[in-house]
């Protein structure tokens, strides 16, 4: 679904990613964790091209991003993403969040749209809260708009970039429970997180990055099975990870 | 486009830009004097006295500037007689640069507010806390610092004025762009004129903006 | 004080025709809002698409929009107002310089020429409200609009603007009172707008405090409506939570 072929980028001198190769398969959950400015969120937003790279190709469900013909927007109408921030638009209402980019991109018809966006939003147990806008709803639950609007596209692939790290404690829960149900019904995704207990639970494959590398490509159960295999740095992170 | 008469008129337009250049320095002076007093009495205690401070600010910022300016060529010479009891002449210079200090002080009030608010009021509580009277806190420690802060405002309402003096042509005062005028047009190249002094203002305000820019990162630091 | 007041002055008659002095400051006061609402509409027109080109990756582009910023705030709008009326029709291709200067009536010229200058002056001030409003939001915004798959002009006419022009209706609306005050330069051409009439009835009727008096009213007062209504524009579209929504 997702190849990734010996990325690297610069901003100018300085390299943010370094030669970075992997892939996902379809129905695959693919974890990506390692400390703050290891290139784990430069990395995914490679995958959508928010952020061009220099070198190498990313490869989604066949279309080359290299490729200076392909048609980004059309591209990324396929890619679900959650960002950090939540980014909902703040002007339009919860069901308007939803409904804007199936009208604008997708050419959906306005009731077909809305009637999709009001059932995702059932589904991450927000009816209630249609019509309101952004700034009236919590962090957790502007989240799991974020995730209903993305849905919404029917993307083939999601990303998500820290979904959780912008949460107050209490509110985490309630989003991770929507991305493990997610995994469940067979999502392709790729989520950079430091939520290892979701790694553990759903994950098919877990990513370690520092300083723009990969240093970690394996398996969920080799990851978390045996620690003295692991990288020095992997097994820091993990140590410190593991404490709270 | 010729611009071949514009080197023997540089004497005239030169006497016209000192007129311009004294009306700036003379209106930024007396309308940063009455501006900082409009501001202490926007932010005295006394309500009548702040009320009054602050009619006068939003007077003078509703109407245009070249009305005040009309009304005053008019007006000054009327008042002085109603003063003095007797005709004084006062040309249009000076009813110009009256008209200029009262309007600017209005925008000049604002910022110093704006300045003097933005200094923590513990400033004030720790100059009075030694032993200093409102008025000296204020001059000797609230004013220096708000001053410093709000230069680069200060500055780029003085370039606004520069650009501004020029609309004393509607009183027949001879300024920078007035005499670009008339010799244009006493040597019947009217166009070429303007263009001149066009350009002349675009490039004084143009560097003094980038001036302007430069010094506020610099403070910014 | 030996000036002899007299507000009646308003109901008397002009000596021309029928007219009464309080006709010309309602045909003045008609001019004034035709300038600057004509001004204000090519303003806000151009000044965000300038505002646009500013915030645009494209060098070229944003550069052209600095471009213009910078020449048209940085010389005097009356000696901008003298190139718009005495110079640029002369530069006009011919038939257009007939039409301009012997087919139109001198207050039409002098209302086109001013129109134009006030808009493009104050385009320019729009468009640095503009950027400013489009820079005061989040990043991710624009991230979270093209992860959706809209394309560049989407991104702007469905997340951006629609929140930049929320956030930078104080700025705008001083923009807008400022080009009512700034039609006054229309008299300086002879346009009969409020200024010019005020000056007119004043020399005509020699009663200088009434008609100076009356003047500043109106304006004082245009100014205060113009505001009221400002701020109900800002309440009719205020969003809850705006900035505060969109991240932290």
């Amino acid at each position: 679904m997702i190849s990734i072929q010996n990325v690297s980028k610069w901003y100018g001198d300085f390299q943010v990613l370094g030669d970075c190769t992997t892939q996902v398969q379809k129905g695959e959950v693919v974890v990506v964790c390692g400390p703050s400015g290891s290139g784990k969120s430069t990395l995914i937003k490679c995958v959508n091209s928010l952020e061009p790279f220099q070198q190498g190709d990313i490869v989604v469900d066949g279309t080359s991003l290299a490729d200076p013909k392909t048609d980004l927007p059309k591209l990324r109408a396929r890619v679900g993403m959650v960002f950090q921030h939540f980014e909902l638009f703040p002007h339009l209402t919860v069901t308007e969040n939803l409904t804007l980019a199936q009208v604008k991109v997708l050419g959906r018809g306005k009731a077909e749209a809305t009637e999709k966006g009001l059932a995702l939003l059932e589904r991450v147990g927000l009816k209630a809260h249609a019509h309101k806008h952004p700034g009236q709803l919590s962090g957790g639950q502007q989240q799991r708009v974020a995730i209903a609007r993305a849905l919404a596209m029917d993307p083939v692939v999601m990303l998500f970039d820290e979904p959780t790290s912008a949460l107050d404690p209490e509110m985490v829960n309630e989003v991770l429970d929507v991305m493990v149900q997610l995994a469940q019904e067979g999502m392709t995704m790729m989520c950079v997180t430091h939520e290892m207990g979701f790694a553990r639970k759903v994950a098919n494959r877990v990513i370690f990055m520092d300083r723009g590398s990969i240093v970690e490509d394996c398996a969920k159960e080799e990851f978390f099975g045996d620690v003295s295999a692991r990288s020095e740095r992997a097994r820091q992170f993990l140590a410190k990870i593991l404490q709270h | 486009m010729d611009f071949s008469s514009i080197p023997a008129a540089l004497p005239a337009l030169w006497d016209g830009l000192q007129t311009t250049l004294q009306l700036l320095v003379l209106g930024v002076l007396g309308g940063v004097l009455l501006g900082t007093l409009l501001a202490m009495m926007r932010l005295a205690h006394n309500r009548l006295v702040a009320n009054l401070a602050a009619l006068y600010v939003n007077y003078f910022r509703s109407i245009p500037l070249l009305l005040v300016i009309t009304w005053f060529y008019f007006a000054v010479p009327f008042a002085l007689r109603e003063i003095t009891g007797e005709d004084t002449p006062v040309g249009a210079f000076a009813s110009c640069l009256v008209a200029f200090v009262m309007f600017e002080a209005a925008y000049f009030c604002e910022i110093v507010r704006a300045g003097i608010q933005a200094i923590p009021k513990g400033q004030m509580s720790a100059a009075q806390a030694l032993g200093m009277t409102y008025g000296q806190s204020m001059r000797l420690i609230v004013l220096p610092q708000a001053f410093r802060k709000m230069t680069p405002l200060l500055l780029q309402q003085s370039i606004i004025l520069f650009q501004d003096t020029s609309l004393v042509y509607s009183v027949g005062l001879i300024d920078f762009l007035n005499a670009a005028r008339s010799r244009g047009d006493i040597v019947g190249q009217p166009h070429e004129f303007l263009i001149v002094a066009g350009l002349v203002y675009f490039v004084v305000s143009f560097a003094a903006s980038q001036l302007v820019k430069r010094l506020q990162k610099r403070l910014a630091v | 004080m030996d000036y002899n007041w007299d507000w009646g002055v308003f109901f008397r008659s002009t000596g021309i025709g029928e007219e009464i002095y309080l006709d010309w400051f309602v045909a003045g006061l008609g001019w004034t809002v035709a300038v600057a609402l004509a001004g204000w509409i090519v303003a806000l027109l151009l000044g965000s698409l300038l505002g646009v080109l500013r915030t645009l990756p494209n060098r070229w582009l944003s550069g052209l929009a600095t471009l213009y910023v910078d020449l048209f705030r940085n010389v005097p709008l009356l000696v901008q107002l003298f190139l718009w009326y005495f110079l640029v029709p002369d530069l006009l291709p011919e038939p257009l310089e007939l039409w301009f200067k012997q087919d139109l009536s001198p207050a039409t010229s002098a209302y086109l020429s001013v129109v134009v200058c006030l808009g493009l002056f104050t385009a320019a001030r729009v468009c640095e409200q503009v950027r400013t409003g489009i820079q005061a939001l989040p990043r991710g915004q624009t991230a979270a609009a093209l992860a959706l798959g809209l394309r560049t002009g989407q991104v702007y006419r469905q997340v951006l603007l629609p929140q930049a022009f929320r956030i930078i209706i104080p700025p705008l609306t001083s923009e807008f009172l400022n080009i009512f005050k700034n039609s006054s330069v229309a008299s300086l051409i002879g346009l009969m707008e409020l200024l010019a009439q005020t000056k007119q009835t004043a020399e005509f009727s020699a009663h200088l405090f009434e008609a100076f008096t009356l003047a500043t009213l109106i304006y004082f007062t245009l100014n205060m409506s113009l505001m009221l209504f400002m701020r109900w524009v800002e309440k009719k579209v205020a969003v809850p939570g705006l900035l505060a929504a969109g991240g932290k």
